[in-house]
């Protein structure tokens, strides 16, 4: 089983990469939900042995929450925006996409040397845990900082999140599994309310360019 | 009698959390709160007056859950003096305030003015009793943050604003100072309390310096003293008038009860501390009331004229610091106790004055000078206690700034005598100094007395003038009865003082036969009075039986005279002011002047200024305003900046717990 969640952590790194280097919006979002999905198997495959019957409920709320969530309704409700806000189907990154590809890159080796030096109080389940967890955050970080679109914005969120998200799986035992369910919640209503804002956004202003917010600037 | 002032502290909190009930029935939150804050004042007034008697000191602890702070609190008669004053202005400026914002009902919510009342009222008294550092600046805070909404009250103009942001600015510079002098007398004593720094003073001379000239710029923002007075002129007139007469009043009086409280930190303290108060009040003095000379507006001038007297207080308290370091109890005696009895003098004249400017504020409508004229047949109650008011600020007798001023000139005589020569010519030099504020300040009411209540109205509103309501008119004739009967029993006062003059090592029996000298102040006054009154009946009696009538001034045969040929308030300053205009900052806005033979049109409108704030302070702070405005570089408003400050943050934290291995 752990090399299942190994091959479904690489897969999410795999799509990190991609989600980075792809100059299509649907193509990004299509990717994150991908991920979504992958990452609603981690789970599973992390805890399935030693789980008891009442974690196991928690498991399956877990999995089924992730997928329901991250890859059905929050595509749905950013493609939604996409369509509404008519928005250009181009990423428009502030640096080229070869450079990002090369700075996510540059994270990836980063992140697995510091998966090797960090100790932590009870080792990680699979192996490809922590430097996942690297990459999803730093990756999430790259997206935030030097792409301009707010729905790109949004990608750049959850594969933070997802980044995170990885992260807390190391601790499921300890984590009771209602806080994972709350954070989701959480992610669903950030992003229901940043759709809104973007459909705001664009009918005032005729664009979403989170460059151009600077001119509200005082 | 530390409970009945407690007492009164809980009444004074009590009250506005009592006009919240009345929600928005205007006439019952202000019902409320002036018989709150009358009650409590009165109460407050005569436990602090009884404490003063009888020489109380005490000292109370009472745990708190705050980590660093302590409730420790105290009278001794230092206190109580400064609470006889925060009691007695307080209850004035209340009762003259029911009267004073009855007018604004409808207006404006009334409650925001009786709240912060009652709070500025109740943390100047935690100021004066607190005996633990961090409760000291607790109530100092509060202090400022309630004077600075009632400052605000009429915040929809937009002049009002402006003073209020820079009264806070002031206050909060200030308050800086304070922090630092707390956090460096605690670090050495091992705790913010009051008693304990008395200590650690002791074991750190070099200490002594820093803490005295931090306290000097930190209580003296809050006092005014030149330059650091810049907030006066401003905030006393966007204040409404029952606030201007506390804040000038008493408010101000806290810098100078906080700069006292830290001497008595300090053993003996070095003759220069002496020397540059001294200088100070000398430049403060002058500087204060020659600028008064030169402000049309009403309220302006009496803040100036609050520089002034702060500049008297710190002469008095420069001679006494002196003394201390030059061990001569007599001087010693006569400085504090002219300082302190000039500090309840100013509270009573100048809240009486500032009550008179409300009045007429509020009768006509401008406080300008030169709109005014001939108010004293509209308004005779507030005219003549206006006119007792501007004789006590001048230091005439038999009035009771006259006491104060003549101690502290005693004091300076005898400190010419008995202090080594640098030293006797600083005591020396306060004579001619204070000589020259009193001439200053006769002519500066001469002229506010003059153009306002005397003479012919000048505009169209001055004539529908009126004598304000009751409430207003009672806490006037009140303070000016006061002024009197301090000017005419003097020596009753000076048992008042001495206590709090003795705490700093005066000795009142050394200085009894300087003081005893004012009782001929008395006697000359009692025959001045007696005298008058034999003149007027005198008068009376000998136009009985004849006709009086009344008329215009003779003008010289000129017939076609109007209001507008009077003296102005410029015309009557000019010359007074043209020796001193070096020091004082004039700027021609608009000159045209008329060519040819026949006359024109002709304008000149020259606009006098204060240097410290036109020339020094304003440049200064707008050149740091400059440079710090430089920092809104990493302020783009871009959202991708703020999100990689954020990750550059993460990243630098992982790097650092790389580095360290803490992990």
């Amino acid at each position: 089983m752990i090399q299942d969640a190994n091959f479904i952590l690489l897969i999410v790194i795999v799509l990190d990469l991609y989600i980075v280097s792809s100059s299509r919006l649907d193509t990004c979002v299509n990717a994150t939900a991908l991920q979504g999905a992958a990452l609603a198997f981690l789970p599973f495959a992390l805890w399935w042995k030693q789980a008891s019957s009442g974690e196991m409920i928690g498991l399956l709320l877990i999995g089924a929450g992730t997928f329901v969530v991250k890859s059905l309704l929050i595509p749905f409700l950013i493609f939604r925006s996409i369509r509404e806000a008519n928005v250009r189907r181009e990423v428009e990154p502030s640096i080229s996409l070869h450079f990002s590809l090369f700075t996510a890159a540059v994270f990836v080796a980063g992140s697995f040397w510091m998966a090797s030096i960090v100790v932590f109080p009870q080792s990680p389940p699979a192996s490809l845990i922590v430097p996942a967890a690297f990459v999803g955050v730093l990756v999430g970080f790259l997206l935030l900082v030097s792409r301009q679109k707010a729905i790109t914005q949004v990608v750049g969120y959850l594969i933070l999140e997802n980044g995170i998200f990885i992260f807390g799986q190391i601790l499921f035992k300890e984590l009771p599994f209602i806080v994972e369910l709350g954070i989701l919640l959480d992610l669903l209503v950030g992003v229901l309310v940043m759709g809104i804002a973007i459909n705001h956004i664009s009918r005032q202003f005729d664009h979403i360019d989170v460059n151009r917010l600077d001119e509200l600037k005082g | 009698m530390l409970y009945a002032i407690l007492g009164s502290l809980m009444i004074l909190c009590a009250t506005p959390l009592a006009a919240l009930f009345a929600g928005h029935r205007e006439r019952m939150i202000l019902g409320i709160g002036t018989f709150g804050n009358l009650f409590a004042c009165v109460l407050g007034v005569s436990a602090s007056l009884f404490a003063l008697v009888s020489g109380e000191q005490i000292f109370l602890k009472i745990p708190w859950s705050l980590p660093i702070g302590k409730i420790a609190i105290g009278l001794d008669p230092l206190s109580s003096f400064f609470l006889v004053c925060i009691f007695l202005v307080s209850g004035l400026s209340a009762l003259y305030g029911k009267g004073y914002f009855i007018h604004y009902q409808g207006k404006k919510w009334l409650l925001s003015p009786v709240f912060f009342f009652s709070f500025l009222v109740a943390s100047m008294v935690g100021v004066v009793i607190a005996r633990n550092g961090i409760l000291f600046l607790a109530a100092w805070e509060i202090m400022s943050l309630s004077s600075f909404f009632l400052v605000t009250f009429e915040n929809e103009r937009k002049e009002v604003v402006k003073a209020g942001v820079l009264y806070l600015m002031a206050s909060q510079a200030g308050v800086v100072f304070l922090f630092v002098l707390f956090t460096l007398l605690s670090r050495v004593s091992g705790s913010f309390d009051f008693n304990t720094f008395q200590m650690s003073s002791l074991k750190m001379p070099g200490l002594a310096n820093t803490c005295f000239l931090l306290a000097l710029v930190g209580f003296g923002t809050k006092a005014g003293f030149w330059p650091v007075h810049i907030w006066l002129p401003e905030a006393h007139p966007a204040a409404p008038s029952p606030v201007s007469a506390v804040m000038s009043g008493v408010m101000i009086k806290m810098g100078i009860y906080g700069l006292l409280r830290t001497l008595l930190f300090f053993g003996t303290p070095p003759s220069w501390w002496g020397g540059l108060i001294i200088g100070i009040g000398i430049v403060s003095g002058v500087l204060g009331v020659l600028h008064a000379l030169t402000e049309h507006d009403l309220k302006r001038l009496l803040a100036y004229h609050s520089v002034e007297n702060i500049g008297i207080i710190a002469l008095g308290i420069g001679l006494g610091l002196l003394g201390q370091s030059l061990a001569n109890p007599m001087i010693i005696f006569l400085g504090y106790s002219g300082a302190l009895l000039h500090v309840l003098n100013h509270g009573l004249f100048k809240g009486l004055l500032f009550h008179g400017a409300g009045s007429v504020q509020h009768s006509t409508g401008t406080r300008n000078l030169d709109a005014l004229g001939g108010l004293y047949r509209f308004m005779p109650m507030t005219g003549t206690s206006f006119l007792i008011g501007s004789a006590a600020i001048c230091g005439l007798p038999p009035f009771n700034g006259f006491i104060s001023e003549y101690l502290i000139y005693r004091g300076a005589f005898q400190g010419s005598f008995y202090f080594p020569t640098l030293w006797g010519l600083f005591a020396l030099a306060i004579v001619p100094a204070l000589a020259l504020i009193g001439g200053l300040a006769v002519t500066c009411f001469v002229k506010a007395f003059g153009i306002i209540f005397l003479g012919n109205p000048r505009t169209e509103k001055t004539t529908h003038a009126h004598e304000s309501n009751i409430f207003m008119v009672i806490p006037m004739i009140i303070g000016a009865v006061l002024c009197f009967v301090i000017g005419v029993f003097p020596i009753e006062m000076i048992y008042l003082t001495a206590p709090a003059a003795d705490f700093f090592g005066g000795s009142f029996t050394a200085a009894e036969p300087a003081v005893n000298s004012l009782l001929m102040i008395t006697y000359a006054a009692a025959v001045l009075f007696i005298l008058i009154g034999l003149f007027y009946l005198l008068r009376r009696g000998l136009l009985r039986n004849r006709k009086v009538e009344k008329s215009e001034t003779w003008s010289c045969g000129y017939p076609a005279y109007n209001p507008r040929m009077q003296y102005t308030a410029a015309s009557f300053a000019e010359p007074v002011l043209a020796p001193f205009a070096p020091l004082i900052y004039s700027r021609i806005k608009h000159q045209k002047t008329p060519l040819g033979y026949f006359p024109e049109k002709a304008h000149y409108e020259k606009h006098l200024g204060d240097i410290a704030s036109e020339k020094w302070l304003l440049p200064g702070i707008r050149r740091v305003v400059k440079i710090l405005s430089q920092f809104r570089i990493i302020q783009q408003g871009r959202l991708q900046l703020y999100l990689l400050y954020i990750a550059a943050t993460f990243a630098a934290l992982l790097i650092w717990v790389l580095i360290k291995g803490g992990y």
